[in-house]
């Protein structure tokens, strides 16, 4: 009975692989088909001299950068205050951190262009620049999940009311106490939080298509209709870049572990 | 997604003795530090209404109006009729497919890594594998799965080759229901297994081998002991995993364009161009979404709140 379920396991396992590399597999030789008869980068090195490319992806990347220190900004912050002087308000704010879980994102960017028309009171989407703005600010609401729960359970995870205390002994302003005390005491946790922030918007095709701005998920689309060999190319290329964010968080979160091993 | 992953490991919160501390001395007694209290929040509170609250309230209101802003109800009515009415079951249909066929694959999935006595390496990577494959949604993911299942796709064109089977002659479709379910199943099944790992280690291996002692089969063990101890975690998993595909629009758009008339994809014809003819029954069809995503991920919260306590 013993060797009937290991078989079992295995055979989940080996079928489950088989679902989720295949696809991978198929979209790689897909890839590499560009000329005919041969394998060969030509779909990598067209896609990546596509000055479309460079545009969306910098833009996205700079997008994400940002959401990140905006973010970061944000939820440290008020997690750090809520932990130290309001627990009491711990729930809600979760609560309004899991929001955008609950509500989709095209729910919200439909709010947002009925809220921020050019003919309202704040014209976010009045001209680009305002609606670069108006995407990062979606971006960091999308976020939110992701960052709060990493820099909670980073500040959990901490002594946060010594830390303070001592602080303020030795006559630490609000901004050192933040910036050269917490922020080094949780930044496994703001780098986690970071990496899924970063392989979110990324490739992010809903806010960025609605609010029409020329970012990586929308030129993806656009490539994907229009072309044969491109597309799987930079599937693959997205693939690694969520890899990488992943392999990341994975890296940071074991050397978190190991070090308060040690200590 | 994987946020789900660490949503049951934080530790209990520490009970620190409510004493007058150094930090509440210096910042004054009273309602002084009260109201300093308060404004240490104010940003996050007021990002927090101006980009999540507002915009969907706002919505909310404009689901009760006509275009003359006048209250009625007549949005809701317009939601029953034909093309519609449709577009919600086609999206209840491939969310409720994705969803319990993630929940059970990857249930076994997890289980086979958890519980199967397999080799050690299998968990980790399997637990990786499934954070990035979650968070691997969206446009590249269609691409996927049309380089894989698509007319001239890899496994496609190897069954014709190998096995003799046309996979587009007995009516499937990468674009149809059963290929869109197929596709979505890619992120639904990892995190399902990053949700229900947490589950099942807590099945403790005593209580099976209590069981093998008392004489019980491995039906009596998964009747009596394992499922009631599992189902509201697995339930409730499969909620947040109905929610997740009901509300995606990437994917679809992508892999399908506007050819499957889904809630998400009407939604997104209908933000650019106003394919309603209403922009009022716009924000109706958006408060029926957050209804069906608020409704299954409140069961999901609820079923998770029943499972914490019943561990403890």
């Amino acid at each position: 009975m013993k060797a009937q379920s290991r078989f079992g396991a295995w055979l989940a396992i080996i079928v489950g692989s088989m679902y989720f590399l295949i696809p991978l597999l198929a979209t790689f030789e897909f890839s590499l088909r560009m000329r005919r008869g041969t394998y060969s980068f030509d779909a990598y090195s067209v896609v990546l001299a596509d000055p479309r490319f460079q545009a969306s992806f910098g833009y996205s990347i700079m997008m994400a950068l940002l959401t990140i220190v905006v973010g970061v900004l944000l939820v440290v912050p008020t997690a750090y205050w809520v932990q130290l002087r309001l627990p009491k308000l711990r729930p809600i704010i979760e609560f309004i951190t899991l929001l955008p879980l609950v509500i989709p994102a095209i729910v919200i960017v439909f709010g947002y262009l009925r809220l921020y028309n050019s003919s309202s009171i704040l014209p976010l989407t009045g001209n680009s620049r305002a609606t670069d703005v108006l995407l990062l600010l979606g971006y960091v609401t999308l976020s939110l999940p992701y960052m709060y729960r990493s820099v909670d359970a980073g500040l959990r995870a901490v002594d946060v009311r010594s830390l303070t205390e001592a602080a303020e002994c030795l006559g630490a302003g609000w901004s050192t106490i933040l910036f050269k005390v917490i922020f080094p005491n949780i930044r496994s946790g703001i780098l986690s939080g970071a990496f899924l922030t970063f392989a979110v918007v990324i490739g992010e095709f809903t806010l960025a298509s609605l609010l029409d701005r020329p970012a990586f998920g929308p030129y993806l689309q656009l490539i994907g209709a229009n072309r044969a060999y491109e597309p799987s190319a930079l599937a693959i290329i997205a693939f690694v870049i969520t890899w990488a964010s992943m392999g990341l968080i994975q890296i940071f979160g074991s050397a978190r572990a190991s070090g308060r091993q040690k200590s | 997604m994987s946020i789900s992953s660490n949503i049951d490991s934080g530790p209990p919160e520490l009970q620190v003795p409510q004493r007058p501390t150094l930090s509440a001395r210096m910042s004054g007694p009273g309602p002084a530090s009260q109201i300093w209290n308060w404004i240490g929040v104010l940003p996050f509170f007021t990002f927090a209404v101006l980009f999540l609250i507002l915009p969907t309230a706002c919505l909310m209101v404009g689901a009760f109006q006509d275009a003359r802003g006048h209250f009625t109800l007549v949005n809701f009515r317009d939601l029953f009729q034909g093309g519609v009415l449709d577009a919600y079951w086609i999206s209840f249909k491939v969310s409720a497919a994705s969803a319990i066929g993630g929940a059970a694959i990857g249930s076994l999935l997890a289980w086979a890594a958890v519980q199967g006595k397999l080799p050690e390496w299998i968990r980790p990577t399997l637990m990786t594998f499934s954070g990035v494959a979650s968070n691997f949604a969206g446009v590249p993911l269609a691409f996927a799965f049309i380089c894989t299942l698509g007319r001239l796709g890899l496994v496609t064109v190897l069954l014709k080759k190998y096995v003799g089977v046309n996979l587009y002659s007995t009516g499937f479709s990468v674009l149809s229901f059963s290929g869109l379910t197929l596709t979505y199943l890619y992120f639904q099944i990892p995190l399902m297994v990053l949700i229900v790992t947490p589950a099942l280690d807590g099945l403790k291996r005593e209580w099976r081998e209590a069981c093998d002692c008392l004489g019980g089969t491995a039906y009596h063990y998964w009747r009596y002991v394992a499922l009631p101890v599992l189902w509201p975690s697995v339930l409730g998993a499969t909620l947040l995993l109905f929610a997740n595909s009901f509300g995606a629009v990437a994917t679809a758009y992508a892999l399908t364009g506007s050819s499957l008339n889904m809630v998400t994809i009407l939604l997104y014809a209908q933000i650019r161009g106003d394919v309603l003819h209403n922009q009022n029954l716009g924000y109706a069809l958006a408060l029926g979404m957050i209804l069906v995503t608020g409704l299954s991920n409140g069961g999901y919260i609820w079923l998770r709140a029943r499972s914490e306590r019943g561990r403890k």
